[in-house]
């Protein structure tokens, strides 16, 4: 192995979200925060089930998934690569998407609602408006 | 194109008049490189099923084969580590790898039982070691043999969790780098859970669940409404409150979601609803049913 790679995966494994799925959103992450850039190498399943103790095939199971969704590809003996990003202009700082939902969580905190409050809302929204979405 | 690590028919065992089955009736088949969770109550037939198939025990009827063979004939493929991990006491650590090495020229990697057995004390001699000290140097000989199938009874019971973790990192390892069949016992499931992609749930000598974990667990839902008839579905265990009715349910089809609200089991509410339902009937999946057959398509 000549680079390690450029990230870890932390499985929690009380979160309630399949353990492949939590690699699969920790990637996706990564990719948006620029933490991981095309050309990077992914962990090996090796690497990844000796830190974590997770089964190899859930390790394989998510670099598929990622691998279906474009964003990163096999090369046989070497490893799993990066191919693209996922920086997208709607998450960064300054976007409107952002700023619209920076003033409406103002407003519900103005409203009295506390954080917990929010999170329940935004998640229970959030469910609701992508429903069934995530089915493969 | 996979194998069979494991093929069980009709398999039943007795330690004696007396004492009954301590399982009966068993017919399975575990696919090579899986990973795979022996879960059951205590006293289930967990630890008889894995003496079955380390060929330590014969059958008192059925049959059991091994890596496609008889268990007598692949005893240098299988690493099988008992419950009560026995090695000699007064060898000494250093002593018992070199044991191991002797004992299987051919397979033997020095590195994997090293990795494993480095930090125990290499001149202590076994008697002095704790149990968790045991249990380390039993696996590391497990390993270092470099077995094609390790049967592991209660590997984990008495490491601490830092060790727990590393071992079970270690042998998920083994198993992304040389596809090596797993099969661990336990009767705490949330140990095994993230580890394995296989299931067998025996309970009462039986066989109840068998399988890949994610097509057992898709098999069932939990489902919530209004008190009503559940049919077609198979109904595993049910309570009622009131007006409102909790089932999990195996699924006959797709479950209406306009009259229930639906959602997926854990695997260990799973486990439970079948334990507490001993009247529920088994479910082996396609890769789990016996037969050979199934091993004829494999060739």
């Amino acid at each position: 192995m000549a680079e390690s790679a450029a990230v870890e995966f932390r499985i929690d494994r009380r979160s309630g979200v399949a353990t492949y799925l939590q690699i699969v959103q920790q990637t996706k992450q990564a990719l948006r925060l620029g933490v991981l850039e095309p050309g990077d190498r992914l962990p090996t399943a090796r690497e990844v089930v000796e830190a974590t103790a997770i089964n190899p095939n859930t390790v394989l199971k998510a670099y598929r998934e990622l691998e279906r969704e474009g964003l990163v590809e096999a090369r046989r003996g070497l490893g799993t690569f990066v191919r693209r990003t996922l920086g997208s202009a709607a998450v960064t700082t300054d976007a409107p998407l952002r700023a619209e939902l920076t003033a409406w969580t103002r407003r519900a905190r103005a409203a009295g609602l506390d954080k917990d409050d929010v999170s329940a809302l935004f998640t229970a929204v959030l469910d609701s408006t992508f429903k069934g979405d995530q089915d493969s | 194109m996979t194998g069979s690590a494991i093929e069980a028919n009709g398999l039943g065992m007795t330690y004696g008049r007396k004492r009954g089955w301590a399982l009966r009736d068993c017919s399975f088949r575990l696919p090579a490189g899986r990973v795979c969770a022996l879960v059951g109550p205590n006293g289930a037939g967990k630890s008889t099923l894995l003496s079955l198939a380390a060929g330590l025990l014969r059958p008192s009827e059925g049959s059991v084969r091994v890596l496609g063979t008889d268990p007598g004939e692949a005893r240098t493929r299988i690493a099988y580590v008992s419950q009560d991990k026995p090695l000699y006491p007064q060898l000494t650590v250093t002593d018992t790898l070199w044991a191991g090495r002797e004992l299987n020229p051919a397979t033997w990697d020095r590195e994997a039982a090293d990795r494993i057995a480095g930090p125990l004390p290499q001149d202590a001699k076994v008697r002095t070691l704790s149990g968790g000290q045991r249990t380390r140097l039993a696996l590391a000989l497990a390993l270092g043999k470099r077995p094609e199938l390790m049967l592991l009874d209660e590997p984990m019971a008495d490491l601490d969790p830092l060790a727990r973790h590393q071992l079970m990192g270690v042998l998920m390892a083994e198993a992304a780098e040389h596809a090596t069949t797993i099969v661990m016992s336990s009767h705490i499931l949330t140990e095994l859970e993230g580890s394995c992609d296989y299931l067998l749930l025996v309970d009462g000598g039986q066989v109840r669940l068998g399988g890949e974990s994610d097509d057992i667990v898709a098999a069932h839902a939990v489902v919530t409404g209004q008190v009503r008839d559940l049919a077609p579905h198979t109904v595993v265990e049910s309570r009622t409150t009131g007006r409102q009715l909790t089932a999990l349910v195996r699924k006959e089809g797709p479950v209406d979601p306009a009259a229930w609200d639906v959602t997926e089991p854990s695997l260990e509410e799973l486990l439970l609803a079948h334990l507490r339902s001993p009247q529920a009937p088994p479910l082996l999946t396609p890769s789990a049913t016996g037969g050979p057959s199934r091993t004829g398509a494999a060739a």
